[in-house]
């Protein structure tokens, strides 16, 4: 959560604060459990008015940003996604409509995100392998794109209408938004951890659209891929910081009310000693995730490695904390009827996707050796 | 700053490239290490950096956020900033940073009279003055409050006696700022005066402490009847610890301070090398446990950053209280720690013996025995942690038996003194 808010962005935020209070209490996400989609589509269009949709397009496809960086706007959505643990396929939708927006493309899919009327998704995911190493084949067949190969998991894959499928082609990176109901396409539903986040495991099978579905320029994605992957890290890292936050504060009141041997938890330097190392970890996930989404807002080369380390440390000491918010509440911690677990869901499952902490790590010193190489030719040049 | 006639950021940063580049030397290799070195060579290195701190001063980059009254630049942290960030890659008066300009130089333009200011301020941003702390004792560390150096009145001036310790470079340095205790009769923080004095003061012995690591920096002083005018008081008597819990803030806000110049990501890079030069001359860059490893070093190095930016934005803003700084701090010394036990790691065989053509991969070992330093010195971890739960969080404080009785009749264990 950044540390100074506009009046704008604190109007922004308080608007889907009390909205999401109002419209989905712990009681009711208990019950979403239930539901096929995991979230009303009434609500979703409502979340849509309140701009959910539409921070990362531009004003002439009709979106609009508070503060001149949309991607850091968006953020302040996330977190508080993160923190009310909502439904709501945020992030797949915001990827969608982004790069729709970007490449000048289907503009009336983009009307439909923006009014919350349409869901689409990303299909970036593929089984047993890493984030961004794509294996399906998008090929060109004389005017049209022939999709084959598996994406899993697909957020909201069953809710959405479209997909926007990233591919091989050739030596390239292709991406075609391709309507759900098409030939060829096939969605089986995935269980999660996540009491109202849906995930599908889609399969194409010769799947058939015009060129004109692509997104950008065929074979040429690449880059554009990258942007939509740091975006998607971005998101996901505030609204784990949001459920990191919720799962602290809850935790806190929890020890001061809670005694024990005719003391407050809170006051035995055991387990204050383990609150302050909460504090820090809890601290510098808002740090790395705002000064992340800052910089990818602006542009700056340093946001691949920012994000890459947030979604890491994120991953790995966010898990820590909210373990440690269940710990310190004993057997009701682990119960369905307190509310922890429903944050711990949320981080553990953003933990899992888009890339792990490992994985993140990995590419960190990928992204350090590059730099170091960039920065080494500079000097000697 | 509402002065309409500060600069701009940017301008100020153009102007600062450019010094930079056509004045200071390229810092070669890796920075300064806590290694021993030869005592000549340490005394060169010193002279220079006073050197390089008299050349910022005359360009006008010394003292940035220091008001112009005092012979600072008068400009903003966002200047500061700025400077650190241009500053890469190039030598600076590294020892002339942390203690000397926050907390001492902090805590005379905060607490000094306008003659203690108008006297050393200017002396220190030319690098003719340079101040460490006489603040922990043998008796203890984390306990500051707790100091048994007394100072006594004899008429115009105090006669102070005790001993001081882990002060870095008194051997070298000009000024001290000392914490003692000038009432035995009242609780402890309540009996507590702070002074200034030469290092060179009749009646100061400075004794060199050596590390395990064979470094010779720390030292101890003992004070025998030295003499400090009342001019040389800062703040009120007794009410030293007005001054102390604001020294201390000083001192925790280290790199964070607007008063610091030093390379911007110079704790994560500068001193140490780039961890990925440790996995290469390891042997190990095409080993993936290896490069894991390494990116963990910088995962933690990014965030440690990011949340020392974060809280120095806090409390500069007012939206944190000071009492935050032990936040950034508990996470840079853990982080720290962590990176020396990955760096060990990844140098394998040649953490425990190394040849000196092993590169980044040589004294690692070293390294690792002196893990613990950033989280001992300065105040510990486990000083950070009952801060942040006692002043962050608002948990109850620890039982403390030395609170409203006379400091004299506080229980002392036989290894204090």
């Amino acid at each position: 959560m950044l540390l100074q808010l506009s009046s704008d962005q604190e109007f922004f935020r308080e608007t889907t604060d009390k909205f999401l209070t109002d419209q989905v209490p712990v009681e009711v996400l208990r019950r979403l459990r239930d539901e096929a989609a995991g979230y009303d589509a009434d609500y979703w269009r409502r979340g849509a008015e309140l701009g959910w949709t539409s921070l990362l397009v531009t004003e002439k496809h009709g979106g609009g940003n508070i503060s001149g960086n949309g991607i850091l706007d968006l953020t302040i959505v996330a977190h508080e996604f993160g923190a009310h643990a909502a439904p709501g396929p945020l992030i797949a939708t915001n990827v969608v409509a982004a790069a729709l927006a970007e490449t000048d493309s289907h503009p009336d899919v983009i009307a439909g995100l923006l009014d919350g009327s349409t869901v689409a998704t990303w299909c970036i995911d593929e089984p047993g392998r890493r984030p961004l190493d794509v294996d399906v084949e998008i090929r060109v067949d004389g005017d049209d794109l022939v999709i084959n190969g598996v994406k899993r998991p697909v957020e909201a894959a069953e809710q959405a209408s479209h997909l926007l499928v990233t591919g091989r082609t050739d030596d390239g990176l292709t991406q075609v938004l391709v309507p759900a109901e098409t030939a060829g396409v096939t969605v089986t539903a995935m269980r999660s951890v996540d009491l109202t986040r849906r995930f599908g495991a889609v399969s194409f099978s010769d799947v058939r659209v015009p060129r004109a579905a692509a997104v950008g320029e065929v074979g040429q994605a690449s880059a554009q891929v990258q942007r939509q992957f740091h975006l998607v890290l971005a998101l996901v890292n505030a609204e784990s910081v949001g459920a990191m936050q919720t799962a602290f504060d809850m935790t806190v009141e929890w020890g001061f009310d809670r005694y024990s041997f005719g003391r407050p938890l809170v006051s035995y330097q055991a387990l204050k000693h383990r609150f302050a190392d909460m504090k820090s970890w809890l601290e510098a996930g808002h740090a790395i995730t705002d000064e992340a989404a800052e910089e990818l807002g602006t542009g700056d080369d340093r946001a691949a490695m920012l994000l890459s380390a947030g979604k890491a440390f994120i991953g790995d000491y966010g898990g820590e904390l909210i373990q440690d918010c269940v710990q310190l509440h004993g057997g009701l911690g682990v119960t369905f009827e307190h509310d922890v677990h429903l944050y711990l869901r949320r981080q553990t499952v953003n933990r899992a996707l888009y890339g792990t902490p490992s994985q993140h790590r990995q590419r960190l010193a990928d992204l350090g050796q590059q730099r170091d190489e960039a920065a080494a030719n500079k000097v000697d040049a | 700053m509402s002065d309409d006639n500060v600069e701009d950021v940017e301008a100020f940063r153009q102007r600062a490239r450019e010094w930079i580049r056509a004045n200071l030397r390229r810092a070669d290799g890796p920075g300064q290490t806590l290694r021993g070195k030869d005592e000549q060579q340490d005394l060169a290195e010193v002279a220079r950096e006073r050197e390089v701190q008299r050349m910022l001063f005359d360009a006008g980059f010394a003292g940035i956020c220091v008001p112009k009254d005092y012979a600072g630049q008068g400009l903003t942290p966002a200047h500061q900033r700025a400077f650190n960030d241009e500053l890469v890659g190039y030598e600076y008066p590294a020892r002339l940073q942390v203690p000397p300009m926050t907390p001492c130089m902090a805590v005379l333009l905060e607490f000094g009279t306008e003659e203690q200011k108008q006297r050393h301020v200017p002396a220190i941003l030319k690098g003719e003055e340079i101040w460490m702390q006489l603040l922990s004792e043998p008796s203890g560390g984390s306990d500051v409050a707790g100091a048994l150096t007394s100072a006594v009145r004899e008429g115009d001036e105090w006669l102070l006696n005790g001993s001081k310790i882990w002060t870095s470079g008194a051997w070298w340095a000009d000024w001290g700022l000392v914490l003692a205790r000038t009432n035995w009769d009242v609780p402890k923080h309540r009996g507590l005066s702070v002074f200034i004095l030469p290092l060179n003061a009749p009646g100061v012995t400075v004794h060199r402490i050596e590390m395990l690591n064979g470094n010779r920096e720390f030292c101890q002083e003992f004070l025998s009847d030295v003499r400090v005018p009342d001019s040389d008081r800062i703040g009120d008597v007794d009410d030293g610890w007005t001054v102390g819990v604001r020294w201390l803030f000083h001192e925790r806000m280290q790199h964070n301070s607007p008063y610091v110049t030093r390379p911007t990501g110079a704790t994560r890079e500068g001193e140490k090398g780039s961890i990925l030069k440790v996995v290469r001359d390891a042997g190990r860059i095409d080993d993936p446990v290896a490069r894991e490893l390494a990116g963990e070093a910088l995962e933690i190095g990014l965030v440690t950053e990011a949340l020392n930016h974060r809280v120095a934005r806090g409390i500069m803003t007012g939206t944190m209280s000071d009492q935050a700084a032990a936040v950034g701090r508990l996470l840079m010394c853990v982080s720290l720690s962590r990176q020396s036990t990955i760096a060990f790691e990844i140098a394998g065989a040649a953490g425990g013996a190394w040849a000196d053509d092993d590169g980044e991969a040589a004294e690692r070992g070293t390294d690792f025995l002196m893990r613990q330093t950033p989280s001992i010195g300065g105040g510990t971890t486990e000083m950070a942690r009952n801060v942040i739960a006692e002043r962050v969080l608002g948990m109850p404080r620890e039982q403390a038996l030395d609170r409203n009785v006379p400091f004299r009749e506080v229980p002392r264990g036989s290894a204090r003194q």
